[in-house]
């Protein structure tokens, strides 16, 4: 029964809570504004008293990422939380957790840059999130979610995937969703795995113990041999086109009769949906497409979706990152234009539907 | 005697360490990396860790630790290893867990990790090989290169006044609350080796007791990146080296 019950927390806080509920072993991170309560609440909540979550507050997002790879390279569950300054400064460990195929969960609450940038909240580093962001061919699998309730869900199904793909996954989200509250159910209780589970499901970890019936593991990126090195980048190429046939997520609404549709990713997705709605009053046919994962993108669908309306508005906080990809996907059989805000500033229905205006024309 | 004869039980008086696999080492020889790794497998072994062992190498000349002990490895980024090392222990409390870097790594790209880790306390050892230079890439400065000494970024020798003085990591270390035992060795000579063996040993004991972080500096050849023959270097080290980094216990 109490599983059930609705609170009212921010998503920050909602993404600690459904860290200790989901099975996490770790959280490792470093302040920074706008996701500072996700440490701030575990080291409150003091889950190494409860399930044993280990919660350490590292020197740096450098020090964080790489206690990630440290941990997921042991078999472990873990994650770190920061917003974008300092995940620009965890993409070297997250090119290696990719390259060592090591599982993770990276939770970047977005704010405006370039560098230190402002704490107001942006979508800016989509581009940095979908297309790798460290050195090399590699992928991170990027869930985006637009509400304080997927917050809390995306955690579990980020964990899910890292570990079933061997491969780091990010929550992308920015500071709207980190920072406003929302009526939230939390995900139940699920127990951290045994030492036996991880052996179990984690064959290739370096758990240090049951060397008498297996091979030394080691968790490593390296490989001096071109060859075999090719070899393992192509290995990784066919996981990642797994991932893209077999998780693309996304989300719908009024497509069906649509002539125009807004394409937009997590907050902005919120804010189209009024403007949508608004636009649906006065007897527009517009539609809404979300992007759940922005990585594998849900290509197939927009080209599909393209092909029978008049136009599509992408509605991102950006200079115009995503559009690329749904003009790629939509392979520009109709007029797409991007509409944002930058800097920090939230674009508002109004400004969402005087583009769409434009686009029309 | 045939030789059957002569490959007894009883006439054994050297055993390669069974953690030490048959794969041909990439170090130099005459480097002290392969001296010190063997040391390390020893202890473990003699400790009865082998079951129960977490490595982390470095990006450094020690990047291939991993393929001659057979214990399970982790490979870290430059310089984040005792990151790396922090998780693996924190997170399986019961496992010895330690790193083996160099100085580069070690005092360098990695001072922040290194003086963090340790100054938390983590239950781990860092085993800091010092060779004063960067060997793997081919002879540059180190953060620990004596002043005078010439390497391939300072080829008129290391001027305070250009590049500043050299670290002394241990020193530091052995300020810091968090570290239970902090000593610097060196393998150059049969004795070294033995005090050596008697340091690591000491220092993973610590770690599997709980009482805090461990840092054992092996003061160390490069032979070449010093651009030396292998008993040229000993010679050297013992003549400049140890003349600044004295050997010891700093704490503990
Ligand atoms: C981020 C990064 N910067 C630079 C390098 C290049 N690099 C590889 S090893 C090394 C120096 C290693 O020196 P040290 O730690 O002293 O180890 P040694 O080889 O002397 O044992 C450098 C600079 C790298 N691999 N990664
Ligand atoms: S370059 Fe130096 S540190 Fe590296 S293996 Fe050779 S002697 Fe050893
Ligand atoms: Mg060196």
């Amino acid at each position: 029964m109490e599983e059930r019950e609705v609170l009212l927390m921010k998503g920050n806080e909602a993404i600690a809570h459904a860290a200790i509920r989901c099975g996490c072993d770790g959280y490792f991170g470093y302040p920074i504004t706008p996701q500072s309560e996700v440490l701030e609440t575990l080291a409150a909540e003091k889950p190494w008293e409860t399930t044993g979550m280990v919660v350490l507050q590292a020197e740096s997002e450098t020090a964080s990422i790489n206690m990630i790879y440290g941990g997921g390279g042991c078999g472990k569950r873990v994650m770190t939380s920061s917003s974008s300054p300092g995940v620009a400064l965890m993409q070297e460990g997250l090119a290696y957790m990719a390259g060592a195929e090591v599982p993770g969960l990276i939770v970047n609450v977005q704010r405006g840059g370039p560098g230190l940038g402002t704490i107001q909240p942006s979508q800016s580093d989509y581009n940095q999130a979908t297309r790798g962001g460290g050195n090399g061919d590699y992928h991170l699998i990027v869930l985006a979610p637009n509400s304080v309730q997927e917050m809390a869900d995306f955690v579990d199904l980020a964990f899910e995937l890292s570990f079933k793909y061997r491969n780091p996954a990010m929550i992308l989200s920015d500071g709207v969703i980190g920072q406003m509250m929302e009526k939230v159910v939390l995900p139940p209780f699920k127990p951290r795995r045994t030492e036996e589970e991880i052996m179990k499901e984690c064959p290739w970890a370096a758990t240090g113990s049951g060397l008498k019936s297996r091979q030394p593991n080691v968790i490593t990126s390296l490989e001096l041999q071109s060859e075999v090195m090719e070899q393992r980048n192509l290995h990784l190429q066919r996981k990642y086109k797994e991932i893209q046939e077999k998780e693309v997520r996304y989300e719908m609404q009024h497509c069906d009769d649509a002539d125009y549709v807004i394409v937009a990713f997590g907050s902005a997705s919120r804010i189209s949906q009024k403007a949508m709605d608004m636009m649906r009053a006065r007897g527009e046919k517009v539609g809404l497409f979300r992007p759940i994962t922005l990585w594998p993108f849900p290509e197939k669908e927009i080209r599909e979706l393209a092909g029978r309306v008049k136009g599509i508005l992408v509605v991102e906080i950006n200079a115009g990152m995503m559009v690329y990809d749904v003009r790629a996907a939509a392979q520009y059989s109709v007029p797409i234009e991007q509409f944002g805000r930058l800097g920090g500033i939230v674009p508002d229905p109004d400004e969402i539907i005087e583009a769409m205006e434009k686009l029309k024309k | 005697m045939t030789r059957e004869e002569i490959i007894q039980a009883e006439n054994l008086v050297y055993k390669k360490p069974e953690l030490m696999n048959d794969v041909p080492m990439h170090y130099c020889p005459g480097c002290s990396h392969g001296v010190v790794h063997k040391l390390v497998a020893e202890v473990i072994a003699e400790m009865g860790m082998e079951e129960k062992t977490i490595g982390v190498s470095p990006v450094g000349c020690a990047v291939f630790a991993y393929r001659y002990l057979d214990i399970d490895w982790q490979e870290a980024a430059h310089g984040r290893a005792p990151a790396v090392a922090t998780a693996c222990k924190r997170l399986w409390p019961d496992r010895l867990v330690f790193t083996y870097q160099g100085d580069g790594d070690l005092a360098c790209i990695g001072t922040a990790e290194t003086i963090h880790a340790l100054n938390r306390g983590e239950n781990i050892t860092i085993i800091f090989i010092n060779n004063a230079i960067y060997g793997m890439t081919g002879g540059q400065m180190a953060p620990t290169t004596l002043v005078g000494m010439k390497t391939a970024t300072c080829p008129y020798g290391r001027d305070p006044k250009l590049h500043g003085y050299p670290l002394k990591m241990t020193e530091i270390a052995a300020q810091l609350e968090g570290t239970a035992y902090v000593t610097r060795q060196s393998v150059h000579s049969v004795a070294a080796i033995r005090k050596c063996k008697a340091a690591i040993r000491k220092a993973f004991e610590n770690s599997m007791a709980g009482k805090g972080s461990n840092l054992v500096e092996v003061v160390s050849t490069c032979n070449s990146g010093w651009k030396m023959n292998p008993v040229k270097a000993n010679e050297w080290m013992e003549e400049h080296m140890f003349d600044f980094y004295h050997v010891g216990d700093l704490k503990g």
